[in-house]
């Protein structure tokens, strides 16, 4: 096993399209538990922790541009207020130490259903910047999910970043775990609501080969929505219970350990339905983040 | 490869690093500093918890090539020969330790929310002790007398003229 | 580089400081060296030139083995050894009870992970990748899963009413064991074979595989010696019987196989078979090197037995006053590919599976078969956790049935000191089951769900995953009792051996306990050393290191260390004592009377004499062995279960509130309350320590844990995947000890650690079945269980 540390970003690209079969490492917290179970072995691990430019996020034209190595633990304590939504989903994954090394990029390369950035990016209808020596280009988030642990991104590249656009309006986050910590999500819900655009985002997470939206409940709520994103009138319980059946019939999931497909499906429409419930709340109290 | 970096203030550096290997393997096997425990390799334990550049992470989980040229803080550095740090004193005080495998995670660990809350001028809230804590399993202790000892350090340490993370 | 050395002559001993007494919170002598990360646990070890060693496993639950190539293992720069069955010099097999299990696999493999080959190599990834080249020619069969289908009779006996309707298994292999699948058969018969009631409650319960998940897996060194035998320095239970288990493997005399602890990370029962000891052992002979052998997490949940799932059809019987009248109890425990401690859970199971309640008639059959599923063996509370699930739960429906409070009902019908239990036993210490229950209702109540805007996530089932900020929360409270023995029972020769020496260092006298007894976290040293400061009257008291050069200590298990080997020190003690008095009387040239020891000092008030213990002794070291017995027990009448099976039993009970998402099915417990008999408190932390790690455990097994096996292959082999609680899950606990001493125990004490691990999940249960009004008849509940999905 070979081990590259590039200190710039050239470099990094450099290297991975010289070395195409290269693992990245950033916060090492899906890597080295493959390496040390020896499930994985590569050739050269491409170390991105020395890449400056990963571990910076800043706002571009309204919208953040989050590096792809800032833990999740700074973007609790320093996006909270700008995405609330994936702080709300960084706050569930892991435990402490875990959050202070786990990326978004790493979540988003892993690419696994139940990976909890995704919900949240899928929501707030995030784009993933991915780079090569050949040049950058802008996935939405949307198409990056590829099958069960496969993404969009082609062996030469590198996730730059993630930009997000901050919400006009409240965001949510829930996630089932048989435990009250440290535990992989069973099924998880993320909701975006967009009075701006008159538009509502959804995210589900494991329960789908990837995750995905559910644009049927998107497109049932915008259009249940759109008398009263000025009248901020009381949502009818109806069109609550609804989306969530909508939102859980758009999931396509399996039994495992964690859970069986049933529940799964019920968990969400109870999320969906919940989620919705106090997002609403919120944006009738005109406050456009909560937790 | 050969790896260099600051353990417990000194720098250490060896030879015939395998490049998968993580950081706890390093600690444990080639620096002669088994403090770090090893319960599972996976993140889940938070047994191998030590400092990376004053942040606690999993040893576990960090490549051993990683650590080049950071600066790492065990169990073992946490108080001088022949001390114990306040954190070290309430476990015993409290009877948080048991079988001990996962204390030493629980001091780093500890020691980083305690002076954490202290710089913020305040000793740390039950709840937050928990979310705090959340990736330290202990199997023996039902957690009750780690929470017990943590206020005793957190009390204690707030009482301390020593300034907060003084003693890494 | 230079190899950093860790040798086993660091391994741990612990001296003790000023310290306490019985009774007082002394310190534990081995506290510093743990939270300065020098204590060294099994995995530690470490020698100039050792070897790593490595088990290759089998990937399959049931098959034949064809044949084992090792030479493309061989082939590896840095491999040392690969060794198979042909290896092994002595007995093939293995066990505790039984010896049936296989050091190496020969012919057949019995379940997923059963030991094939070993490899031995200068780096554990070369030995790993040496260990897959390994080739094993397999005929797969189908593997055995159920027990009951394994012993014939699929249905329940009680409904068919015949306990021998076999449905013929189809194929040959359908017999693990020459003997057949049964292990054994434990039959309690009392009173009237078939007697009736006004009020009738059955249920039916199954309880999954827990395991014991100890934080430090798995590991040791085995070092060759000169005279062709081997020292192993291992983390364990019972170095003794692992010796004897390890002789007989090696062909070796038990003077040639020497046994040292290493620091154990938990054993909770989970060490008391062999895992990597005569592995370990075989390489180092072999190779003429030293090897160690350390399990990763995933190998641990191979690596050791784990607690019998149980499926059980329970049967009560009372009146309309509630007046318990009879209970039938048909009860199956998975005991999976090996004996190991099957026939004691049985045991257990049986002959404790209706409870702490008085009962005039009662019928249980206890059954432990072979299947393919993965060995289950010791862990904390064993055959006791499982039933106590279910007469719970028929306790709480009798209550409901009969339109009673639960906690009435249990009073009414609780067992108290003079009772006789179903095996005919009468209960000869107190047994205060009324009292801990009264104990418990008079704890005041956490405060309410907590409602509103700016509830706390960490309040909340779900925590901060964000699932619910109140909607579909219910409050649930629940009660649950238990009662264990203490100690080893059923005739079992049950003894400690303790060597105490007395002797003057540095002009101050100083005791040093040497035995076997392993320390695995619960606080057995600092007991040790409480008791010889409290009988010798010194400060100074030297705990040796655990080893076979003194006599059996027994296993740390069945709660039973503080009670045995305590006792063991306590003789000891006494027999050194009275070598003193006597050395004391000789030097003031006649008898003395009212002669103690006491701060250092031979005292006598009655004749005003206080002599140092330093000029008593001199340059005297005063020694004695003294081996220790409990009274004994009896084996039980095969065909009725009646006999005086058990020396001590400990009680216990725990009140649980739950709050309970009913639409989601998640569950957070609120607080776990406890109250327990513990005799006498010879270290009142260290007791709190045990219930408060016990509750854990049991509040685990209610919510969480569980090994996942299908088709005898475990799908859960790690910590994303088998959980354990976390400190978000334990909620905040009340702890209410009572001392009522058992007149017939050391200082009155009574075995701690296993009973608190019995009652707290059966109370989870209960408080879970009130908040959903569900019967939850299975354990760990599921959110799918609560939600129907
Ligand atoms: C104990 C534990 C608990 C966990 N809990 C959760 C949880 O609750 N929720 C959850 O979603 N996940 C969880 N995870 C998984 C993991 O933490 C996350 O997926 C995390 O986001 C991975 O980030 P990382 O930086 O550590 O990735 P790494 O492990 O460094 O890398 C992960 C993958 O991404 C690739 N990669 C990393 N950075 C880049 C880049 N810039 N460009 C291209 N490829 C890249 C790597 O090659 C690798 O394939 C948990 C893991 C552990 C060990
Ligand atoms: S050993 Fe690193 S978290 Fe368990
Ligand atoms: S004290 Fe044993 S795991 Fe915590």
């Amino acid at each position: 096993m070979q081990f590259l540390q590039p200190a710039t970003w050239a470099e990094a690209l450099e290297a991975k399209a010289a070395h195409r079969d290269a693992v990245p490492i950033a916060g090492g917290t899906d890597v080295m538990v493959g390496i040390n179970f020896g499930r994985l072995r590569p050739a050269l691990l491409l170390d991105l922790t020395r890449v400056a430019d990963l571990r910076q996020w800043d706002t571009d034209d309204g919208a953040v541009r989050l590096g792809a190595g800032v833990p999740y633990a700074r973007v609790i304590t320093e996006l909270g207020d700008r995405l609330p939504g994936l702080a709300m989903a960084a706050r569930t994954i892991g435990s402490p130490q875990i959050r202070n090394r786990g990326t978004v990029g790493g979540n988003l390369a892993t690419a696994s259903p139940a990976g909890d950035a995704h919900p949240a990016l899928l929501a707030a209808g995030a784009e993933v910047e991915v780079a090569s020596v050949r040049g950058t280009r802008t996935i939405p988030v949307t198409e990056f999910y590829r099958g069960v642990k496969r993404s969009a991104l082609a062996d030469d590249e590198l996730i730059a970043a993630v930009r997000i656009t901050p919400p006009s309006g409240p965001q949510q986050y829930s996630k089932i775990g048989t435990r009250n910590a440290m535990v992989i999500a069973v099924a998880a819900f993320g909701l975006a609501l967009h009075p701006a655009r008159r538009a509502v985002g959804t995210g589900i997470g494991s329960a789908a080969p990837t995750p995905r939206r559910a644009p049927a409940a998107e497109e049932f709520l915008a259009g249940e929505l759109d008398g009263l994103w000025d009248s901020r009138a009381e949502l009818p319980a109806a069109t609550a219970a609804r989306f969530g059946e909508l939102v859980a019939a758009a999931a396509a999931p399996i039994d495992d350990v964690r859970g069986t497909a049933r529940y799964r499906v019920h968990a969400l429409s109870v999320m969906a339905r919940r989620a919705l419930t106090w997002a609403w709340l919120d944006y009738r109290k005109g406050d456009p983040t909560c937790a | 490869m050969r790896l260099t970096c600051t353990v417990n203030g000194t720098t250490r550096q060896v030879d015939d690093v395998w490049e998968g290997e993580s950081l706890l393997y390093v600690l444990r096997e080639r620096m002669g500093l088994p403090g770090s425990k090893n319960a599972c390799e996976q993140g889940e334990c938070g047994s191998c918890t030590v400092y990376l550049d004053d942040v606690p992470v999993c040893a576990c989980l960090v490549a051993a090539g990683q650590a080049e040229g950071r600066e790492i803080g065990t169990v073992e550095g946490l108080a001088p020969p022949g001390e114990l740090h306040p954190v070290q004193e309430a476990f015993l005080e409290a009877g948080a330790v048991q079988c001990g495998f996962c204390t030493p995670g629980l001091l780093v660990a500890t020691d980083d929310l305690v002076s954490r809350s202290l710089a913020e001028g305040r000793t740390p809230t039950d709840p937050e002790i928990r979310e705090a804590l959340a990736g330290n399993l202990c199997r023996c202790t039902g957690y009750e007398k780690i929470l017990d000892a943590v206020r005793l350090a957190a009390d204690r340490m707030a009482g301390d003229a020593r300034q907060p993370g003084g003693t890494r | 580089m230079s190899a950093p050395t860790r040798t086993p002559a660091g391994a741990p001993s612990a001296v003790g400081g000023p310290g306490g007494r019985i009774g007082d919170d002394a310190r534990r002598p081995d506290g510093v060296l743990k939270v300065r990360g020098e204590f060294a646990y099994g995995s530690d070890l470490w020698m100039d030139d050792m070897l790593w060693g490595v088990t290759l496993r089998s990937p399959h639950p049931y098959a034949r083995i064809r044949s084992i190539d090792v030479g493309p293992a061989l082939a590896v720069p840095g491999v040392h050894a690969v060794l198979t069955s042909d290896d092994v010099p002595g007995e093939k097999v293995y066990g505790l009870e039984l010896a049936d299990q296989p050091v190496l696999a020969f012919d057949v493999v019995r379940y997923q992970g059963e030991p094939v080959a070993l490899v031995a190599a200068d780096h554990p990834d070369t030995a790993r990748r040496a260990a897959a080249r390994i080739v094993v020619d397999y005929d797969v069969w189908e593997p055995v899963t159920d027990a009951r289908v394994a012993l014939g009779h699929p249905t329940w006996n009680q409904v068919h009413d015949s306990p021998a309707e076999v449905t013929e298994l189809s194929r040959e292999s359908a017999d693990l064991h020459p003997h057949g699948n049964l292990v054994r058969h434990l039959k309690v018969r009392r009173g009237a074979p078939a007697p009736t009631a006004d009020v009738v409650v059955v249920g039916e319960y199954e309880v999954g595989m827990q395991d014991q998940a100890f934080l430090g897996p798995e590991s040791g060194l085995a070092v060759p010696g000169e005279d062709g035998g081997v020292d192993l320095y291992v983390a364990t239970q019972w170095l003794h019987v692992d010796q004897r288990q390890i002789c007989a493997a090696l062909a070796l005399p038990p003077e040639r196989v020497r046994l040292t602890l290493a620091g154990v990370g938990g054993a909770f029962g989970g060490r008391e078979d062999l895992s990597m000891h005569v592995h370990a052992c075989l390489l180092a002979l072999h190779t003429g090197k030293p090897v160690k052998m350390s399990y990763n997490r995933e190998e641990s949940f191979f690596g050791h037995v784990h607690r019998h799932p149980a499926t059980m059809r329970y049967e009560h019987g009372a009146t309309r006053d509630g007046d318990l009248v009879y209970v039938k109890a048909e009860i199956y425990f998975d005991g999976g590919a090996y004996a190991s401690s099957t026939p004691a859970v049985v045991g257990n199971g049986g002959t404790m599976g209706i409870g702490p309640y008085v009962v005039p008639n009662v019928h249980v059959d206890c059954y432990g078969a072979y299947t393919n599923n993965p060995p289950c063996g010791a862990m904390r509370g064993f055959g006791s956790v499982q039933t106590a699930f279910a007469y719970e739960a028929q306790m709480d429906a009798l209550a409901a049935e009969l339109g009673m409070d639960p906690v009435e009902l249990r009073c009414r019908n609780a067992m108290e000191q003079g009772s006789t239990t179903p095996t005919g036993q009468v209960v000869d210490s107190p047994a205060p089951v009324v009292e801990l229950l009264r104990r418990l209702e008079a704890m005041p109540m956490p405060p309410a769900v907590p409602t509103g805007d700016d509830v706390d996530l960490r309040d909340m089932p779900g925590g901060v995953s964000n699932t619910t900020h109140g909607e579909g929360v219910r409050r649930g409270v629940g009660y649950a009792v238990a009662y264990k023995n203490v100690a080893f029972s059923e005739g079992f020769d049950d003894y400690s051996t303790a060597r105490v020496r007395l002797e003057v260092v540095g002009g101050e006298a100083v005791a040093t306990v040497h035995t076997a007894a392993a320390e695995v976290g619960q606080g057995l040293v600092t007991v040790e050393q409480q008791i010889a400061r409290t009988e010798l009257g010194v400060e100074q008291v030297v705990v040796h290191p655990k080893d076979t050069a003194v006599g059996s200590a027994g296993s740390t298990s069945a709660s039973r260390q503080t009670y045995v080997t305590g006792g063991a020190v306590k003789a000891a003690c006494e027999a050194v004592r009275g070598q003193v008095l006597e050395l004391a009387q000789r030097g003031v040239g006649r008898p003395v009377a009212d002669l103690r020891l006491d701060g250092g000092k031979v005292v006598s008030d009655v004749e005003g004499i206080a002599l140092p213990l330093a000029d008593v002794l001199g340059e005297e070291v005063v020694e004695e062995t003294v081996e220790w017995r409990h009274r004994p027990t009896e084996s039980i009448d095969p065909e009725t279960g009646q006999g005086f099976a058990h020396v001590q039993y400990a009680f216990s009970a725990h009140r649980a509130v739950v709050d309970v998402d009913v639409e989601l099915g998640l569950v957070k417990v609120v607080e776990m309350a406890c109250t327990q008999d513990v005799g006498k408190a010879i270290n009142p932390q260290a007791v709190i320590g045990q219930i408060q790690g016990g509750t854990a455990q049991g509040l685990g097994l209610a919510v969480m844990e569980e090994i996942l096996v299908r088709d005898g292959r475990v799908q859960n082999p790690s910590f994303t995947d088998y959980l354990i609680p976390t400190v978000l899950d334990m909620p905040p606990m009340r702890v209410e000890i009572l001392e009522y001493a058992d007149p017939h125990a050391p200082y009155g004490l009574r075995g701690v650690g296993e009973a608190p691990n019995i009652s707290s999940g059966p109370a989870v249960l209960a408080a879970i079945r009130q908040a959903t009004g569900l019967p939850l008849t299975r354990v760990p509940v599921r959110p799918e269980h609560v939600t129907g999905t």
